[in-house]
């Protein structure tokens, strides 16, 4: 067999950004280990762990397939075509002159499918049979992850997913794939399972804030291979891409905390780590697309913007134990917004620019319309899946094993010998 | 004799275990307890969530005398345990029937 040519540098880039955006999953089992109680740490991060080993085998199987393979006809979803990967070896993607192989871009792509599924985990964190949540990861990438995959980041020259080829609209790096996907998922998924046992009755503490520390410290590292790698090239764009993801990231961190300075009279850690998250969240979609300055004021938003929004569970009482839908939901609306306002074509002469750019909000329009559909669309399967599963084999585990703690009740193990 | 135990601010531990070294005391039993007083607890945020932690972590003392020390390392303790703010702490004294040393198996005052 013979191997296609590729492009090295870029290649070289891609292969080294999906290694950078895998160590993104173990890096949410630190960020979440340490948001929970002591009781159920390690479930918390084997939810993460079991994200890592399914995904790679769905993804490989039939994912990769049903999100890249060729679109059946509607913009809606893939075919079976590359099952097993098959018909991918030697080949390559992208456009002339930045080829890289099939396989990298598999690879690269994997890594976006697994963190997208374990972060749906912090919504349902501390009851979840361990079961139930292995049997969720391969239905959701399957019927929810794959298809919206598809719709915003397989582009087949016009023909391909609906939100890239048809509608136009503008998402980088997942805005609508990883952030509002996993937000909206979230939130079904809490509303599904219920309300933790003492939700707003009991002090539930993070446990471990230094490990929330180091888990948003290498979620930000891998960031970069998610955001600037991306670009699926090493150039110009990779490099706008980087440096505004490193810009939204530390000014969210700030907003947060200055916010809080306001409204609590403190700026806590806690704050720091959840504003870093936030701010990387908004500049997910549009790190390519906006100016330096652009990345500044998108993080300042995204952070006080998901600062405000975690609160709302308490009002609306509904118990995304570790605010997926705060932070990802709400930061992916930012980001993907702030395109339709802020996009520059200084940025990127392939994308758009935005409302305060060119005067026009037709790509606002556009992106308000990708923002609902795969809002709307991942509400509703994902209620779909946690009801069947809920139904059928059971989500939640019974109250005195919730109470005893998920450790010892799913994995026979304690995360500490006091 | 008796027992004194002292229930104290943790970060004055130090200070008095120097103090009752300093006044001829040979031993004491420490040990780390949660409970509030007129102290109370304190109140902490995370992500805008008020928790009211309704425990605050102090150390226990406990410190076998002979009765006619009981005054003197009494006045020690609350000296060097005394910061003048709320949540110092309490100690209270007890009568003990026996006191056994367990190598010599010695009783009574010349346990302690």
């Amino acid at each position: 067999m013979t191997n296609l040519p590729i492009n090295g540098a870029d290649t070289a880039w891609v292969l080294a950004s999906a290694a950078l955006v895998l160590l993104m999953t173990p890096a949410l089992a630190l960020f979440y280990g340490g948001l929970v109680r002591t009781k159920s740490t390690l479930n918390m991060m084997m939810m993460s762990f079991a994200a890592i080993g399914v995904g790679t085998i769905v993804w490989i199987l039939w994912g990769y397939s049903l999100a890249f393979g060729p679109d059946t006809g509607q913009g809606l979803i893939g075919d079976f075509t590359y099952f097993g990967l098959d018909g991918t070896l030697g080949t390559v993607v992208g456009g002339t002159g930045n080829e890289i192989p099939t396989l990298a871009f598999v690879m690269f792509q994997m890594t976006f499918a697994i963190i997208t599924v374990a972060l749906l985990s912090g919504a349902i964190a501390d009851r979840a049979k361990f079961g139930a949540w292995v049997i969720f990861i391969v239905a959701w990438l399957t019927l929810i992850y794959a298809p919206v995959a598809h719709w915003a980041f397989a582009t087949q020259g016009g023909s391909g997913g609906w939100i890239i080829d048809k509608l136009g609209a503008l998402d980088f790096a997942g805005g609508t794939v990883v952030e509002i996907n996993s937000g909206a998922a979230a939130l079904a998924l809490a509303i599904v399972l219920g309300k933790r046992e003492g939700f707003k009755r009991d002090a539930m503490r993070p446990h471990n804030i230094p490990f929330i520390l180091l888990g948003a410290g290498l979620l930000w590292f891998g960031w970069f291979g998610f955001n600037a790698g991306s670009a699926l090239a090493a150039g110009h764009l990779a490099s706008v891409a980087m440096i505004n993801t490193q810009i939204a990231t530390a000014a969210a961190a700030m907003s947060w905390i200055a916010y809080e300075r306001v409204r609590n009279g403190k700026p806590t850690t806690l704050g720091v780590a959840s504003g870093a998250i936030a701010g990387a969240v908004a500049i997910t979609p549009s790190c390519g697309y906006v100016t330096p300055l652009g990345a500044l004021v998108i993080g300042l938003i995204g952070g006080v913007a998901s600062a405000y929004a975690v609160s709302l569970k308490y009002r609306w009482n509904y118990d995304d134990s570790l605010d997926v839908v705060g932070i990802h939901g709400v930061g992916g609306v930012v980001g993907m917004i702030g395109i339709g306002l802020l996009a520059s074509k200084a940025a990127n002469s392939a994308g758009g620019n935005g409302l305060f750019v060119s005067g026009s909000p037709d790509l606002l329009f556009k992106q308000v319309i990708a923002v609902t559909a795969v809002a709307a669309f991942s509400f509703i399967g994902t209620w779909i899946i946690a009801t069947v599963i809920s139904r059928t084999i059971g989500f939640r585990v019974s109250r005195d094993e919730e109470m005893m703690g998920l450790d010892t009740v799913e994995h026979a193990e304690s995360a500490y010998d006091l | 004799m008796k027992l004194i135990t002292a229930v104290v601010k943790p970060q004055r531990v130090h200070a008095i275990k120097d103090a009752l070294h300093e006044a001829g005391i040979s031993g004491i039993t420490v040990t780390q307890v949660d409970g509030f007083g007129r102290q109370k607890g304190h109140t902490e945020v995370y992500r805008g969530a008020s928790v009211t932690v309704d425990f605050v972590a102090k150390s226990k003392l406990e410190i076998l005398v002979n009765d006619g020390d009981a005054q003197r390392i009494t006045d020690v303790i609350v000296a060097a345990a005394n910061t003048g703010n709320i949540g110092d702490g309490k100690i209270w004294i007890t009568a003990v029937e026996e006191v056994v040393r367990v190598r010599t198996n010695e009783r009574g005052d010349a346990a302690i």
